[in-house]
């Protein structure tokens, strides 16, 4: 396997959904490639934060009034039913 | 009989637990460290994530079951840990299986079932639509505008997919429409792809082990929220579905009308992107 490929194969090898064989062939090239092996790591990491980045939150005003419009809706829905 | 077995790829004294996103999987944590809060829907056998974490799939929709990981469940809502090394029988699940039933309710009028739904995903989508607009207001519109039309719409939610995935595709929906307004001439998802591959390898630089400890929460949220921005949109929302809501690649592709390859390609491009984006922050410094 050549760097190009690894690129290729990235997603799916972080993802653990890469077919065994080719999985191996991608980690002995990672073994010996510290290029590709540094790519591959901070693109894991890369996920990894976004991954447990705090969610944003949601603000008290803004979730009144979706719950306020919601409730007008299921008014308005109750009298026409 | 509710029963769990560990998978066999799981090292003694891992923990088990719920990711607490309300996500249909448990994680499964390397080396027990650390609780796993991030994770794939439906795995069939036990993988490791992009996040170093190993998986373990539940049935679909909390259904009482086996998976690919010798693991049994029962739906319930409560949270629980488990430790690999002493198994015993799970008396809870993470998964959220009373989520059609409490659609069904709603289309029988049921308000409160509808608003229960609002309560278990408002912030999600929330999040969406600010990550995708990066704006709040538009965010405030995308969530209003997704719940009041996935009201509105309820008969025709067939249930072929989870009513979380076509709320997100309302969402998605209503985000892009505000993204077209924005810059209408600059806008699609259709864009052709002309990627350089090898401009991967012009910017390597180790981060350390923990580069995001660089930086304060605050900092950080900051950081992040800018390189997401700075993203295309057609990169940018595979991205978020994919990593950020964990969506599956299908789902992906159901909610953006585009084909799996397609998003598989997207994805792949919008985390290299990123990685180099963030590379300025967290590389490591010479004195390190």
């Amino acid at each position: 396997m050549n760097c190009k490929k690894v690129i290729l194969e990235l997603s799916t090898y972080l993802d653990g959904a890469l077919d065994a064989t080719v999985r191996i062939d991608l980690e002995q090239h990672l073994a010996r490639c510290t290029d590709c092996r540094l790519v591959v790591d901070t693109t894991r990491k890369t996920i990894q934060i976004f991954c447990n980045s705090e969610p944003v939150p949601l603000p008290e005003d803004v979730r009144n009034r979706l719950h306020t419009a919601l409730l007008e809706r299921f008014r308005r829905n109750s009298k026409t039913t | 009989m509710v029963r769990c077995q560990i998978s066999p790829v799981a090292p003694p004294g891992a923990l088990l637990e719920a990711n607490g996103r309300g996500i249909d999987f448990l994680s499964l944590t390397k080396e027990g460290e650390h609780a796993g809060k991030t994770g794939r829907r439906l795995y069939n056998k036990p993988a490791r994530n992009a996040c170093g974490l190993y998986l373990l799939a539940l049935t679909k929709e909390g259904e009482p079951g086996r998976n690919g990981s010798g693991l049994y469940l029962e739906p319930t809502r409560k949270k629980t840990i488990l430790s690999a090394t002493d198994p015993k029988p799970l008396a809870s699940t993470v998964v959220r299986d009373d989520e059609a039933q409490l659609v069904s309710a709603a289309k029988a009028g049921d308000a409160a079932a509808f608003e229960e739904l609002v309560n278990r995903y408002e912030r999600k989508i929330f999040r969406l639509g600010m990550n995708i607009t990066q704006n709040r207001e538009d965010a405030e519109d995308v969530m209003q505008e997704a719940f009041l039309k996935s009201y509105k719409n309820l008969d025709r939610f067939q249930g072929d997919s989870r009513f979380y995935t076509w709320l997100v595709r309302i969402a998605v929906n209503e985000a892009l429409m505000k993204l077209r307004k924005r810059r209408p001439n600059q806008f699609s998802l259709d864009e052709p792809l002309n990627e350089d591959d090898d401009s991967v390898f012009r910017e390597i630089q180790d981060w350390g082990p923990s580069p995001e400890q660089k930086f304060a929460q605050t900092e950080l949220n900051e950081i992040l929220n800018e390189v997401i921005g700075e993203l295309d949109p057609i990169f940018r929302v595979v991205f978020l579905l994919r990593d950020v809501e964990n969506v599956s690649t299908e789902e992906t592709a159901q909610i953006l009308g585009i084909s799996v390859a397609a998003v598989k390609s997207r994805l792949l491009r919008a985390r290299l992107k990123l990685r180099q984006k963030l590379n300025k922050y967290f590389r490591r410094s010479e004195t390190q």
